[in-house]
């Protein structure tokens, strides 16, 4: 031992500044373990595209596909589901234009598809992921007020119409997503890829 | 016999020369002194640690023989029901386990609320204890997954997805959590290492710390006062008893009895009509389908009430975030306890009428979101649940007013019996 006396400004800046350095190598040391939380390159990589055979749909039926281990719509849509699209007043749906919605281009209009019989979705609530039932019948008993067929979510209670657009005061914020599609042939279509998006 | 005791009492010795054994035993049992005037209230802590015993051991066991793996896990929990010796009662112990902590938990809590446990000095006890709760939350939720049934996987869905409504950064959270897009093989075999090691190691640490915040300060008691305020001339409580043998004997009664209890539900009712283990989730996950009626076990659902009661948007931002928000909120608020109430007097016993009907309103308002939250929604029950949403948090929001303004009685000095 030293009879020196402790230097008490030198002892703090040696203190300091050996915590700020070991902080900042816990912190790169957390770098990797935080980042192994993300999604791994073989989850990232189950993403391709699928094809889908609608020729057996018929008007009015609803087919699911599983895309990225979402599950996928197609609901091909009889002339009255079509022209019921049209008849909602002001104020019903929170988005009837799709502005605040995600859909390509393509979709971005009344139907929300690009040909308006078939309607593709991505079946998963805009709220908190659930995927909403299918109730197509205009007036279907415990559906409230307006209801001119649609989709309905049994976790929150979230309605929407048969283009997956949300009504107002529930608590999906958003029109349910469309997801790149494109035809192929009349009877096959191709969900997760199109003209806009690559594979 | 002699001999026998003569070289126990050797070997303890022995210890306490290398250990503080005789130390730990006088300050947390013999000679720690609780107040004399407990009532049935102060059962739950205690119990609270048997189940904790029993979730662990029969967790230890589970693990044994359960695969956390999307494509297995499943058949592996109905290979430990049906197959493994003694499988279905190690499994309905830990299913009836996680109801019954969180029974005496909120029990627990409820009594810090009757008697003001939480008031100084015992605020960071509370903050501790609460801490306990959210950590028990998470693993109860993380657990819930690993049977990947319907309700655990739709469930999981949905909690996970509450983090994706926090602006900008939610959506990158909420992939973090699940390790993928959708909740899958990877959010299941995360959840498992989260739930078998990380949350009860927190837990056991929080546990430790929660006894001895405890020990620091000393029990609470029906009446509010401080016992260590009167002590004999040996500078012990005149009010208090020796935790040992005193209470470690009553609580071994209070457990006997929980025991007989938690045995008929799990020998008689360890679904307990779909609350405690629900219909859906005998059915193996499916991603493409959400079963017809899906609500959180019935612990979660007063706060998940909450979270459906918001259907307006408002301000800048949408119901969804609303939602999230005062469902965090609704938890988080417990934490302010200690500083929203300002009365003088810790216990109800010597509290007016105002923190009566505050508290009594408030314990309905949740009652009624716990019912509401396994209902499925309509337009009557989401009117209801918003208001015992907002009496809810105004039973914290005008506890400082609420709690100033009440006559209190005056606080007898020591404890009454």
């Amino acid at each position: 031992m030293t009879d020196q006396p402790v230097d008490a400004q030198r002892r703090r800046f040696l203190t300091g500044t050996a915590t700020v350095l070991g902080g900042i190598g816990a912190g790169f040391t957390a770098v990797p373990f935080v980042a192994s939380f993300q999604p791994s390159a073989r989850a990232k990589a189950i993403g391709a595209p699928v094809d889908v055979d609608i020729g057996k749909l018929e008007p009015g039926q609803r087919l699911i596909q599983k895309w990225r281990g979402k599950p996928v719509w197609i609901v091909r849509r009889t002339p009255e589901m079509l022209e019921n699209l049209k008849k909602f007043e002001a104020g019903v749906l929170r988005d009837p234009e799709s502005d605040k919605s995600i859909q390509p281009g393509y979709a971005k209009n009344v139907w929300r598809s690009e040909k308006p019989e078939y309607l593709v979705l991505v079946g998963v609530c805009t709220h908190l992921g659930c995927s909403p039932n299918f109730v197509p019948e205009p007036g279907a008993p415990g559906m409230g007020g307006v209801w001119n067929g649609g989709f309905f979510c049994p976790c929150h209670g979230s309605k929407f119409d048969l283009a997956g657009r949300v009504y107002m005061g529930v608590p999906a914020p958003m029109n349910l997503e469309v997801p790149p599609y494109q035809f192929v042939s009349d009877t096959k279509l191709i969900i997760g890829a199109d003209k806009e998006h690559a594979a | 016999m002699n001999a026998l005791v003569r070289n126990l009492t050797a070997l303890r010795d022995w210890v306490d020369e290398r250990f503080p054994l005789i130390q730990w035993w006088d300050d947390h049992l013999g000679k720690y002194y609780a107040p004399k005037n407990f009532n049935i209230w102060y059962y739950f802590g205690v119990l609270s640690i048997v189940v904790f015993a029993i979730q662990i051991v029969t967790g230890i066991w589970l693990v044994m023989n359960y695969k956390p793996d999307a494509t297995m896990a499943f058949a592996s929990v109905e290979y430990i029901m049906r197959d493994v010796d003694w499988g279905w009662l190690i499994r309905y112990l830990h299913s009836s386990g996680a109801s019954a902590f969180f029974i005496v938990i909120y029990l627990h809590m409820f009594r810090a609320l009757l008697y003001g446990s939480y008031k100084k000095p015992r605020e960071l006890l509370w903050i501790l204890g609460m801490l306990l709760y959210l950590s028990l939350m998470a693993e109860a939720f993380m657990g819930y997954l690993l049977p990947w049934g319907q309700m655990s996987f739709w469930g999981a869905q949905v909690i996970i997805s509450l983090f994706g409504a926090i602006p900008v950064i939610g959506d990158g959270l909420s992939t973090l959590i699940r390790g993928d897009y959708v909740v899958s093989d990877i959010t299941l075999n995360r959840f498992f290492s989260l739930h078998v090691i990380a949350l009860p190691l927190a837990l056991v640490g929080l546990v430790f710390l929660h006894i001895i915040a405890l020990h620091e300060v000393g029990s609470n008691n029906p009446d509010g006062v401080e016992i260590k305020k009167h002590k004999d001339a040996n500078g012990k409580p005149l009010d208090g008893i020796p935790f040992h043998p005193y209470y470690t004997v009553k609580d071994s009664a209070g457990i006997v009895v929980f025991l007989m209890l938690f045995s008929v539900v799990v020998f008689f009712a360890p679904e307990m009509g779909g609350y405690f283990l629900e219909a859906n989730n005998f059915i193996p996950a499916d991603s493409m389908k959400t079963p017809e009626h899906i609500a959180p076990v019935w612990y979660f659902t007063p706060f998940y009430s909450i979270l459906r009661a918001n259907t307006v948007n408002f301000l800048w931002l949408d119901a969804k975030v609303w939602g999230v928000t005062f469902m965090g909120l609704g938890v988080m608020v417990l934490f302010l306890l200690p500083w929203l109430d300002r009365s003088p007097v810790k216990s109800i016993r010597y509290r007016g009428w105002l923190y009566k009907i505050a508290l009594m309103i408030f314990v309905i308002s949740f009652v009624i979101l716990g019912i509401l939250g396994v209902l499925p929604v309509n337009d009557a029950r989401t009117a209801v649940a918003q208001v015992c949403t907002v009496l809810y948090f105004l039973f914290f929001l005008l506890m400082p007013i609420y709690t100033k303004l009440d006559k209190t009685r005056p606080v007898p000095d020591r404890v009454t019996m």
